[in-house]
């Protein structure tokens, strides 16, 4: 079921795949025609062969695209669309008797209930927690790391290897230095009751700090790629003319960074949204502070399985596939005014 | 008042050598040219004065100062970059303004500074502008605007005018000079390119494998190049270098009897007039004859046998590339009125009698042999 939620932002990533594909194919196709154009040697009949062979290399790009196509059909399109179908249909608390058409009448209560309001104040909190965090904490590594030193590769990649940890390892990995009794938190001598991982205050802390960890990685890739695409010329440039290495810092790389940071933000906040595993691997449904740390995914999923609702899961999915939608066109518009500083 | 002295000044980036004690005086109030191939150091060299390097060994001063562990921003020096380095995200005045406003300028001081800069440019209906609205010449000026607004000791140009079309850029160099000139900053200018060291420098200093050949005012390097290399390099096309003997009286009636100094090579004997020859008399005997191409001329007494291997018309001129027997190219510079010889022909080629036309070096050291005062 989490499947609704991702399917949503999939099909979007698939369509616009698929349309560049056939963008850039006629862009070549034009460039070819105009090519032919300018050559005198063409004949009249050209035009008739440049259309036939325009109508098969379009025949051929379909076919390739095929594969795609039904990939993202068979898990995101008919996910997608199904979703919606399922927001209008009411499951009655007996099992065993058929779903009921109810319309948008569900709408409302569902998105109005105490335990949806709660999972998305929820939410906003862990987002809130992992975004900012992790993204100053991927750019101080990646200024860190951005420097002509012998064996700065070991760092680079030492820093970005979280990216390619699974998140369940992450989670034993934490759950083992969290824990009250063999944990790194005894060791350090702090032993805080209720154990964090138990404690209505810091279980969302805690997963926040996996989650922080997890993306870790590919922030410090992302401001990485960032700090690489600034000229070096400009920072000495302004080392010359009397900047400090703060001043540089925050007035050169941080503006010249702003659009890479801009879409960390985003891919970060989506990230966010999306963390499931470790919650599901940490805290489950058993423990008592699970409602302090159930976000909106892990309630979708609550809802399906435990509760078997899929009406209210799928209206719970389309919202959230709203706010990343809406993060999307944001980080579109946005980043298409701010980053042509055109060199 | 401000010299920029290197005193030995070594620069190397793991194995390779950059700068190999490199010692050479800018003086105050002077355009001194760095030239030399891409490579070669000279950028190096500058970026050790900007202080963006540091040093291996040397001395680099300022003024009366030793600027080694001296902070880039504490030098008191103005660079303008090969890629102008402006901060794309600041306005064309915020970018003339920043140096000014790091060193704590009030904000009058700075307005009144940025408008007399950007007036002394032409940039003054441009200074809302952000570096992606202007063009490639309104560029380079914004750089040079943030360069002199701080009224810096030193100016460090590095290829300025490299990123410029070729119309530009000789309007561009015209500029410069000018403005140097007005303002009589001292300044250390980059270049590969050797029509702008000429056009340019009050000397040049030619520098190649980090090593620096010859410090000179354009006039004398042209005249009196110190070893091949310089010879080689300056003048398009550069000096033609034969290797020949220096011999006693092989001269004949032509050329003006026995005891004449000849430079002889398969094909050749090249009688050197009187002055050129009491000055090398007793050095060689393996040397290095240099004519520079304008000095050439085909004629059928000339002394050189060659065959004519390429015709190159440059409208007002024409270049004569030819091979002597020895395998040597020469290339002749003609009139363009010149009667033109046909690929294949076996011609001879004739040197201008005047003695600063002959040039010789050793062909062992490649130096430069009979230097006189």
């Amino acid at each position: 079921m989490t499947d609704i939620g991702r399917a949503g932002m999939d099909a979007e990533g698939g369509l616009e795949a698929a349309a560049l594909v056939v963008e850039t194919h006629e862009a070549e196709v034009e460039a070819r025609e105009a090519g032919g154009d300018t050559d005198k040697t063409t004949g009249d009949g050209a035009g008739g062969a440049l259309a036939r062979r325009r109508r098969k290399e379009a025949a051929l790009a379909y076919v390739l695209l095929l594969p795609a196509l039904v990939l993202f059909g068979v898990f995101s399109f008919y996910p997608f669309f199904r979703n919606f179908k399922l927001m209008l249909y009411e499951t009655p608390p007996v099992p065993g008797l058929p779903a009921r058409y109810v319309g948008l009448h569900q709408i409302v209560p569902t998105i109005t209930s105490t335990e949806f309001t709660q999972s998305l104040v929820t939410t906003v909190i862990f987002v809130v927690l992992v975004v900012p965090i992790s993204l100053i904490l991927g750019l101080a590594l990646a200024v860190a790391a951005h420097r002509k030193l012998k064996g700065i590769g070991i760092y680079r990649m030492i820093f970005s290897s979280t990216v390619v940890s699974s998140v369940a390892v992450a989670s034993v990995v934490f759950g083992t230095l969290l824990n009250p009794v063999v944990g790194l938190l005894p060791w350090l001598g702090i032993n805080p009751t209720p154990p964090a991982l138990e404690s209505t205050t810091w279980a969302l802390p805690s997963v926040a700090l996996i989650t922080i960890w997890q993306f870790l990685g590919l922030s410090f890739i992302i401001m990485s790629a960032g700090l690489q695409s600034v000229p070096d010329e400009l920072l000495e440039a302004a080392r010359i003319d009397g900047a400090g290495a703060w001043t540089r810092f925050w007035r050169m790389t941080v503006p010249l960074l702003s659009p890479t940071i801009f879409f960390g933000f985003v891919v970060s906040t989506i990230y966010a949204f999306q963390a499931f595993g470790a919650i599901d691997i940490l805290i489950g449904n058993s423990n008592a502070v699970r409602l302090h740390t159930n976000v909106l995914i892990y309630n979708i999923v609550n809802t399906l399985q435990v509760s078997n609702n899929p009406g209210a899961a799928a209206i719970m999915a389309t919202v959230l596939f709203l706010i990343m939608l809406g993060l999307t066109v944001l980080q579109m518009r946005l980043l298409e005014r701010r980053v042509n500083y055109g060199r | 008042m401000a010299q920029v002295g290197f005193d030995g000044v070594t620069k190397r980036f793991g194995d390779t050598t950059a700068v190999d004690e490199l010692t050479l005086q800018v003086l105050d109030g002077e355009l001194l040219v760095l030239l030399g191939s891409s490579g070669c150091g000279k950028t190096t060299a500058l970026r050790l004065v900007a202080g963006l390097e540091a040093l291996t060994a040397g001395r680099v001063t300022i003024g009366d100062r030793v600027v080694n562990d001296i902070d880039p921003k504490d030098r008191d020096v103005a660079m303008v970059f090969q890629s102008y380095a402006l901060y794309p995200h600041l306005t064309v005045a915020k970018n003339i303004e920043f140096p000014l406003r790091q060193r704590g300028a009030g904000k009058e001081e700075r307005s009144a500074k940025v408008k007399q800069a950007a007036e002394t440019l032409g940039l003054a209906s441009l200074l809302d502008r952000k570096p992606a609205q202007l063009s490639g010449g309104q560029r380079q000026r914004v750089a040079l605007a943030r360069a002199i607004v701080r009224e810096p000791l030193v100016f460090l140009m590095d290829e300025p005018l490299s990123n410029l079309d070729a119309a530009l850029r000789v309007q561009t160099r015209a500029d410069i000079v000018e403005l140097q000139a007005r303002l009589n900053t001292t300044t250390l200018y980059v270049t590969h390119d050797q029509v702008e060291a000429m056009t340019m420098g009050h000397r040049i200093a030619v520098m190649n494998e980090g090593r620096l050949q010859q410090v000179a005012t354009p006039e004398d390097l042209y005249a009196r190049p110190t070893n091949v290399f310089v010879a080689h390099f300056l003048g398009s096309p550069g000096m033609n270098l034969v290797e020949g003997l220096l011999v006693e009286g092989s001269g004949n009636e032509t050329t003006g009897g026995e005891d004449t100094l000849c430079v002889s090579f398969l094909g050749a004997s090249v009688p050197l007039p009187a002055e050129v020859a009491t000055d090398v008399r007793g050095s060689g005997p393996d040397v290095v004859l240099g004519l520079r191409p304008e000095t050439l001329h085909l004629s059928t007494d000339g002394p050189i046998a060659a065959t004519v291997i390429i015709v190159e018309l440059l409208g007002a001129e024409t270049l004569v590339i030819c091979r002597t027997e020895t395998g040597a190219r020469i290339i002749v510079r003609q009139p363009a009125s010149a009667a033109r010889p046909s690929i294949g022909d076996a011609v001879r080629i004739a040197v201008d009698p005047e003695p600063r036309a002959y040039h010789l070096f050793d062909a062992e050291s490649g130096l430069r042999l009979g230097d006189r005062p």
